[in-house]
Order: C-alpha cells, then structure tokens, then sequence
C-alpha cells in the first residue's frame, strides 16, 4: 500500500481504508452474505412442498333417475356434472374471480360474491369474471366416473357412458 | 468497643433497615421526587424510561388541541387495548378448524367477562384503523410529513399496512361463514395479478399471484394450515414488527425535533401565560449544541427554548386524557353492540352477499369490476403515490398549518366535491348501464382490466390533481387535491360497498329489498 495516502487532517474528513479495514469489512460482508443465505432458508420454509388439501381426483356415481341436462353436485365437491345427448362433462363450481362456489341456475351458472355470471358451458356472460368456467377431465372406470379437478379440457369434451 | 456493643449496632441497624426497607424500595422505583418543581418534573422525565421518549419539555404549539387533535396517542391507545384484551383471549382460544369456532362460542357464552373482551378487542381494532386512517389525514393536511420528517412518514405508512394486516388476519379466526368467505376472498384478490399473467400468458412461467396465494394459506383452499398462519401472523408476527416500528415511530419524532409547527408559531401562540416560568433568566448568549458531532440545526442564539411548558404534568396529563376517552369509547362501544358470529364455516356455500371488513369494502367495490385492479393494482398505486408524496412537495409554505399550502381550504373543499361526485357519476353508469362485458361480450379481458370504473376513477383524480399542479404552480396543491379525492373516493366506494349492496353483489337501495332466499 502506498505510504503516501492522506492523511486526515480533521475528525471529520474521512479516513482511508486500511489493510486491517479491509480485512474486517471483508469478514462483515462475508457475515451479511450467511445471513442473506439463512434468510433464503427461512423464506424458503414457509411454501409447502406437499399440499395438504384433500386428493382432486374423485370417483362418483350419477344417481340412474337424474334427467338429461339436470345438474348433479357430488356432495362436498365444488364440481357440477351434467348427462345430456351426447355423454356427461364436469364444470369446476369455483368462480374464476375470486374463488366463490357458483350457483346452478336455469340459465347457467351465478355467483353470489360478485354478481359474475356463465352459461351453461361456463363462458362468462356478465360480471368480473375473467376467464370461463374450466370444464374438468372426466373418465368412465367401470361403471363409475372419475372426475380429476387438476385436469382441465376443452370445452365441450363428453364421455360416453 | 465490644463484641456485644457491635452486635446490638449491627441487629439495631438490621432492624432500622427493615423499618426504613418500604420507604426505601419507593425512593429507589421514584428517584426523582415528586415532580412539583420545574427540576424535578425534569427528572421525572429523563429518569425513566418510557416517559424519555418525550422531550423535557413541550411546546406550547404542539399542546393545542388542533394540532394533532390526540389522533396518534388514540391509535396507540387502541392498539394497546386490543393488546391486553387479545392476550385474555388467547387463553381459550385454540386455532384450529371447528374447534375455534366452538372456543369462540365458548369465550362469547360461557367464560367470565369473556363476551365483554371478546367485544372489547373487536371494537378496538375497529378504532385503530380509523383513527389510524384519522392520524395519517391529520399529517397530511398539516403537511407535516416534510423535511426532515420524510422518513417518519414512510414508517407510518408500515404502520397503517401492519394495522389493516392485523385486523385481517384477525377476521378470519372465528372460523364463521363471515370469516371464511371474507378470508376466501381475500386470498384470491393476492392470487388475482393471475388476472394479468393470464391474460397475458405468462402464468406458466411467471405465476406471482398463485405463489402468494399459497403462502398465505399453506394449502390451495381456506383449511388448518390457513388459520394457523393467519393466527401465528396474528398474534406473533404482526404485533411485534407494529411494536418496533412504533418504537421507531416516537423516537423519530423527538429526533425530528419534536411536532411540526408553523414557523410564525410563536407569535400567533402570543405571550406566554404568567405561571410558566422562563427557561433562562437571563437570555444566552451562546450555543451548546455539538455541532461537529451532531446533525441537525444549531439552536437559536439569543433565545431560550420559550414557549415551552414541562411535559410533566401538561403533555402527560393530555396524553393520558386521550388513552382514558378511547378506552370509554370502547367500552360504550362493547357494551352497546355484540362482535358478530355467524354459522360454522361452510366451503360449499358461500355467504350472499360475502362481505370482507367495512374498510375494505371500497376496494371490494373496486373487486367487483376488476380484480388485480381492485385489489392489487390500484392499493399498490396508492401506497406508493402516499409514500412519495414527501419526495415530491418539496415546498416550505404552510408548513404546521391545516390546509396549509396554496388554494388552502378552499382547494380541499372544491377537490372534496368534486371527489365525491366523479365516483358517484361512474357508480351510477355502471350501475344502471352495466360495464364494457355487457356491451360488447367479446371484449378481451385485458381491456377489462385497464379500463373499468377503478381505473378511470385514478384516471380522473390524476388529471385533475395535474392540472391544480398547474394551475397553481405548485406540488402542494395537487398533493392536496389528490389527496382529497382519494380520501372522498374511499369514502364513497365504502358507502357503496357497505350499504347498498346485497345479493350477488346487486345494488340495492335499502337491505329490506333484498330478495328472501
């Protein structure tokens, strides 16, 4: 290092870094750095690598007297089935605004929360919403149906049964 | 002297001791004597811990009334009634689905006075917020939020967002139909900027909404691991950094060199009553202050800090004044209404309407037409555009003064009207005729999102303030206007949202033409 560096004529000028300095701001950044690691630690923690939310896939039986068109809602499941000409499809019942249970209505679907309104193929009609209803994957599985709330198709995709 | 001699001293002492041993313990808790001179008043100020975060003495200024109106010191107040009253409720409260509903049935109809608390800590919470609310418009009109109080402003800020966190989370622990569609919706309005990377295409790669929904909830739905977190934030988390920003919020005040005033305070305050004694006898004739060690102004040469009165007893006795009159308030207020509990929670069918607390029901208003808007995109705007106002008025005039500033009270009372009446006017539009999706179905969501009744609502407000910046050639007269306006559009939008809507979110004039369902 230079012998020549200035040197402070007054308490308040400030002084030039020091080799013994250095040598400690360096350990104090090397501290700051394990604690921004511990904190990615800690931050880390909190997001759950496994959910613990009950499975989405479910199987279920349509009652034989449930007519054409009419809405089925499988108890304790926010999902819609619905048997008509063509085979039987899911509609998701969460309101794609902000997580209400939608309503069957004559017309399609209503959500209480924020006056959103579908139709019966779950496209929005009227209200915030701001993407449709998602239609679910349903699978016939002998004699019973397997509705997967975590895979959605088309609008419109039907199952034979 | 013999050894019996010395042992009747040392057993005569023993027993003085244990005679004196009361009065002893009482000098040694109150050091200073009681505070009847302006010394020992002093004493009593700088000897004890908690009462030195005020200075010795007070100006006069910061003692009247209009000043601060004791909004501040109210807020702390409540804040500290919801502290005592939230401990007694923890004792039987137990954080888990069902069963906290039943503690809570438990605290309102079986536990001693635990209906009483239970009201107690609601109601004030409910005053915290809106004196806190109070406090910051007081700062505001005072404009003293400027230099070198910037700082203080922003740890105000943290202050107001802790209180409204606290009172959330505390929402949903009841775990009642209120509760659970309020939190329901809550966590879907930090999920909603999916509203944007959706319509965008992004969330695939890029999905902040989702992540913070499920750190806030430890699940995908409102479940166990949600009121755990919501309680842990509850009654650890928040009320600590509160605590210590708290903290840091008093001392700066001190440092900042006590309330703001008006430059010409003392004059318009007049001459000094005749039982207040002056500081100085004889006028000083030079400065103690350090300068090359301290920051900050030297004091004034050739003057005493006049116009100043011991704190103890003028500003103890105003401050315990305001902690006595919130805490009649709260109880009158316990006492009259009951905290509400509905039903058990129910996931699959939601309250109609689901309504979140009042003070956010302008922003569920604002939900309801869009929800990253609503309830991401404008909040944000308004913290920051708050928090950059002491960045921005960098002007000294009317500094200490209410309406202080160019146009005055009669620009706030001009931006008051016309901030009720342009979300009135766009309220009404959209009530009446519907918005953008019931003319035109097709409309992509994105147009929805950047142009709905929140939007042009800023939209309106900001042009507005823009042209008082101009019209009076001054940052101090739009922050006014703008800061008026926001005030009166979160007032409308409440309103709104508060009492004329019912059913799905329909707008009714009166709750008794709801439909029956």
């Amino acid at each position: 290092m230079s012998q020549t560096a200035a040197t402070p004529t007054s308490r308040l000028d400030p002084e030039p870094v020091a080799r013994r300095d250095f040598l400690g701001l360096a350990s104090l950044a090397s501290m700051l750095g394990a604690m921004a690691l511990a904190a990615v630690g800690m931050l880390r923690l909190p997001k759950a690598a496994v959910l613990p939310s009950a499975s989405k896939k479910f199987a279920v039986q349509l009652p034989d007297s449930l007519p054409a068109g009419e809405p089925y809602v499988p108890p304790g499941r926010q999902v819609v089935l619905i048997r008509d000409a063509d085979g039987v499809y899911a509609i998701s019942l969460v309101c794609t605004h902000l997580g209400c249970i939608v309503k069957s209505v004559p017309d399609g679907f209503e959500c209480p929360c924020h006056g959103s309104r579908f139709t019966g193929d779950g496209a929005v009609s009227k209200g915030p919403a701001p993407t449709p209803l998602p239609w679910l994957q349903v699978t016939a599985s002998g004699g019973k149906l397997i509705v997967d709330e975590e895979v959605t198709v088309p609008p419109g995709t039907r199952v034979q049964v | 002297m013999s050894n019996r001699a010395r042992d009747e001293s040392a057993l005569r002492t023993f027993l003085g001791n244990v005679w004196r041993a009361p009065r002893r313990l009482y000098e040694a808790a109150f050091r200073s004597g009681a505070p009847v001179t302006d010394r020992t008043r002093s004493d009593f100020v700088f000897s004890n811990i908690f009462l030195h975060l005020h200075a010795v003495r007070t100006h006069r200024w910061s003692l009247r009334w209009t000043t601060t109106m004791g909004l501040g010191i109210g807020a702390t107040a409540a804040f500290l009634i919801a502290l005592v009253t939230g401990v007694l409720l923890m004792f039987y409260y137990k954080p888990y689905p069902d069963v906290a509903y039943d503690s809570i049935k438990d605290i309102h109809f079986v536990v001693p006075t635990g209906r009483f608390m239970r009201n107690i800590h609601r109601w004030s919470a409910n005053l915290m917020v809106v004196l806190v609310l109070l406090h910051m418009v007081r700062t505001f009109y005072t404009a003293a939020y400027r230099s070198p109080r910037e700082f203080n402003w922003l740890v105000g800020m943290s202050l107001l967002v802790i209180t409204l966190g606290l009172s959330f989370t505390g929402y949903l622990l009841p775990w009642d139909q209120l509760a659970y569609w309020a939190i329901t919706i809550g966590a879907n309005i930090a999920q909603s900027p999916r509203e944007l990377t959706d319509a965008l295409g992004l969330t695939a790669m890029f999905d902040v909404g989702g992540l913070q929904r499920q750190l806030l909830l430890g699940s995908d739905t409102v479940g166990e691991e949600a009121l755990i977190r919501f309680y842990l934030l509850h009654v650890m988390i928040l009320p600590l950094a509160l605590a210590v920003l708290l903290a840091v919020h008093f001392w700066r005040i001190r440092k900042d060199g006590g309330l703001t005033r008006p430059v010409d305070a003392d004059e318009r305050l007049g001459p000094r009553a005749p039982n207040i004694y002056p500081v100085f006898t004889e006028i000083p004739q030079k400065t103690y202050h350090l300068a090359a060690l301290v920051r900050g102004r030297t004091a004034a040469v050739g003057r005493g800090p006049e116009n100043t009165v011991p704190s103890m007893p003028h500003l103890f006795y105003a401050e315990l004044g305001v902690l006595m009159a919130t805490t009649l308030a709260c109880l009158a207020l316990a006492i009259a209404i009951d905290a509400p509990l509905k039903e058990l929670a129910n996931p699959s069918v939601p309250e109609n309407p689901a309504k979140a607390p009042w003070y956010f029901l302008g922003l569920q208003e604002l939900v309801s037409y869009s929800a990253f808007m609503g309830g991401v995109g404008l909040p944000a705007l308004a913290v920051i555009g708050l928090g950059l106002i002491p960045f921005l008025d960098r002007e000294q005039r009317g500094t200490g003064t209410w309406f202080g500033g160019p146009g005055g009270r009669w620009l706030v009372l001009g931006s008051a009207a016309f901030g009720l009446l342009l979300p009135l006017g766009i309220e009404a539009i959209a009530i009446r005729c519907g918005w953008i999706r019931e003319w035109f179905p097709n409309t992509p969501q994105l147009v929805i999102t950047a142009l709905n009744p929140g939007t042009l609502l800023a939209l309106g407000y900001a042009v507005y303030s823009l042209w008082l910046v101009k019209r009076f050639n001054s940052t101090r007269a739009g922050a006014l206007g703008l800061f008026t306006c926001a005030m009166c559009g979160f007032v409308v939008l409440t309103i709104i949202g508060t009492y004329f809507r019912g059913p799905n979110w329909g707008f009714y004039w009166s709750p008794t033409d709801w439909p029956t369902h």
